[in-house]
């Protein structure tokens, strides 16, 4: 019976992983090595932006320890989600290390990238022919917001990467990519069955993040069959359990027992797991519902702003004692200030009091906003069409707000306590996600381009 | 009165993509985990009214084989949007925390 090999570098590119852990997963015996290097969790900005997450140095060492066991077994690396967001400049920027790591090493292979980044023309015409779907929830789409967004990329499934693969491709930097098909294509067109591949994909996908205690981020390995597959960490000091292995299942997926993916639903539920050892763990039972329709997620991020803030503290119990309603004048204040100097009516921004120790970390969503501690971390958060205005909005707000009266203190007070001075920063551009769509596709490799280089 | 902290192993938030948020809680062992859920406090109800989300949009699963709980619930604000206030959704679980849970 035919086993694959999967080796999971770590759980983000970024992130690292112990280089003697992976030289002895390699040793084990390998088939190719993935490895993810995005998500959408760090937010918009860097969809937005086009900047990658980074960082290079890291980046580049991970990979060139991949890139190094990888050739000298003669198996290959695969990346998914390049650059963290997956379009073509974080593409740009992750292919540019592995040239610059080829050209170091003096290593020759053949490298394939494929291009995520759906040009906006081409979106529209898909969206125009009705082709683009809204998941639930999903922000508003429409001709306008597709044009005004600031880039879209498209999630591949396994096809691009198998299309990859049988083009020779011993190094596969993929855009935007769907973190189980990163472990699943290959797997898929030596054989095993789908619903074995994609669920070893889900577990594999976090790297070392299923074992029962994950002291660092570490390497994962999995070997599959035509019946399921078994998950034993390489790091000789993890283990894996039924439970650890069954829970990472759940990690990050809204439903527990339905992974949703291009081509198909996994369903887990009536999934087993099983010890094999005290460190390894056989999984098996998923079924791979095909779709009746083939489609990717499309994401996208819009500009929505430029941002200044300032940071502060307020340590008078008079006026923590009646901080509401301190906050909501200093805004009526400020408002008719803006107005006045700036000629800005309140609409034409965005002024949040971001105050921890009340409401800080879950906003409108806090069960609890009262002041309770004998202190509070205030943030003024402007954001304003542009950063210039944004910057001269900031000062009207902090100053008007440093000598903010309240009826019990006669006299001039100054409540913000800053630690810095200059009191503010500049936060630069900020972005929202726009779309949480998907593309119906006729041909699943259709929207991907993929540019063959022998380095 | 004890507390949903002392049933439990885990109780985490994350976002599930940028618009949805997902808490996980898994109990120690099987009596935290029977005490807890038949005390009826843990429940789609009670989410939707903590995070101020509709009934119906309230997922909610008993896994018994893991001991384990999951709700999802689509974000009162998109990750990262404007007046977002935790990107990653690592926090959300807070309020539950010390979740008041009458013993039988």
């Amino acid at each position: 019976m035919k086993k694959i090999r999967a080796i999971a570098a770590t759980g983000n590119l970024s992130t690292g992983f112990r280089e003697e852990t992976l030289v002895r997963a390699v040793q084990q015996g390998a088939h190719f090595i993935g490895c993810d290097a995005g998500t959408t969790d760090s937010g918009p900005y860097y969809l937005g932006s086009g900047n990658p997450r980074g960082p290079r140095e890291g980046t580049k060492r991970n990979l060139r320890l991949m890139i190094r066991e990888a050739l000298n077994a003669g198996i290959p690396v695969i990346i998914g989600s390049a650059g963290h967001a997956g379009g073509t400049p974080h593409l740009n920027w992750t292919l540019e290390i592995v040239r610059e790591l080829a050209r170091e090493n003096a290593w020759h292979f053949t490298l394939a990238a494929i291009d995520s980044e759906v040009p906006k023309e081409h979106l529209l015409k898909a969206f125009l022919a009705g082709r683009i779907a809204p998941l639930c929830p999903a922000p508003e789409l429409h001709e306008t917001s597709i044009r005004q967004a600031e880039r879209f990329v498209a999630m591949m499934g396994i096809e691009p990467i198998q299309s990859a693969l049988n083009a020779g491709a011993q190094v596969v930097v993929a855009g935007r990519c769907s973190d189980v098909a990163i472990y699943a294509a290959l797997p898929v067109l030596e054989g095993i069955p789908k619903h074995v591949a994609f669920h070893a994909g889900k577990i594999l996908e976090c790297g070392s993040a299923a074992v029962a205690q994950r002291f660092y981020s570490d390497c994962m390995a999995a070997e599959l069959d035509q019946d399921g597959f078994t998950v034993e960490p390489p790091n000789p000091t993890f283990r894996c359990t039924p439970q650890s292995v069954a829970a990472h299942t759940l990690y990050e997926n809204a439903d527990p027992y339905h992974l949703i993916e291009s081509g198909g639903v996994v369903d887990t539920t009536a999934a087993k797991y099983e010890a094999t050892s005290d460190r390894a763990v056989r999984v098996s039972g998923a079924r791979f519902i095909p779709s009746e329709k083939y489609t990717v997620k499309i994401e996208g991020a819009a500009l929505a702003g430029y941002r200044s803030i300032v940071v502060a503290g307020i340590r008078d119990p008079l006026v923590l004692r009646q901080l509401e309603p301190f906050l909501s004048s200093l805004r009526t204040v400020v408002e008719r200030k803006i107005e006045d100097n700036l000629k800005l009516s309140r609409d034409a921004y965005t002024l949040q009091f971001r105050v921890y120790g009340s409401n800080g970390s879950l906003g409108q969503a806090e069960p609890c906003p009262q002041v309770e501690g004998h202190e509070v971390g205030l943030i003024i958060d402007v954001v304003a069409p542009s950063q210039s205005l944004a910057a001269d909005i900031l000062p009207i707000v902090w100053h008007t707000g440093l000598h903010h009266p309240i009826p019990e203190q006669q006299g001039l007070i100054s409540n913000l306590a800053f630690p810095f001075s200059p009191p503010g920063a500049d936060m630069g551009p900020v972005y929202r996600f726009c779309a949480n769509h998907v593309w119906q596709l006729d041909d699943p490799c259709k929207p991907f381009r993929m540019a063959i280089e022998h380095l | 009165m004890r507390e949903l902290c002392e049933f439990t192993k885990l109780i985490r938030s994350k976002n599930a993509g940028p618009f949805e948020l997902t808490f996980d809680i898994m109990f120690k062992d099987e009596n935290c985990f029977r005490e807890v859920m038949s005390s009826g406090k843990l429940s789609a109800e009670l989410i939707a009214q903590l995070y101020r989300v509709d009934r119906k949009q309230v997922r909610f699963w008993v896994i018994e084989s893991l001991l384990t709980v999951k709700i999802s619930i689509p974000r009162p604000v998109f990750s990262g949007d404007v007046d977002d206030t935790d990107v990653y959704g690592g926090q959300f679980h807070g309020p539950l925390v010390r979740l008041p849970v009458e013993a039988d």
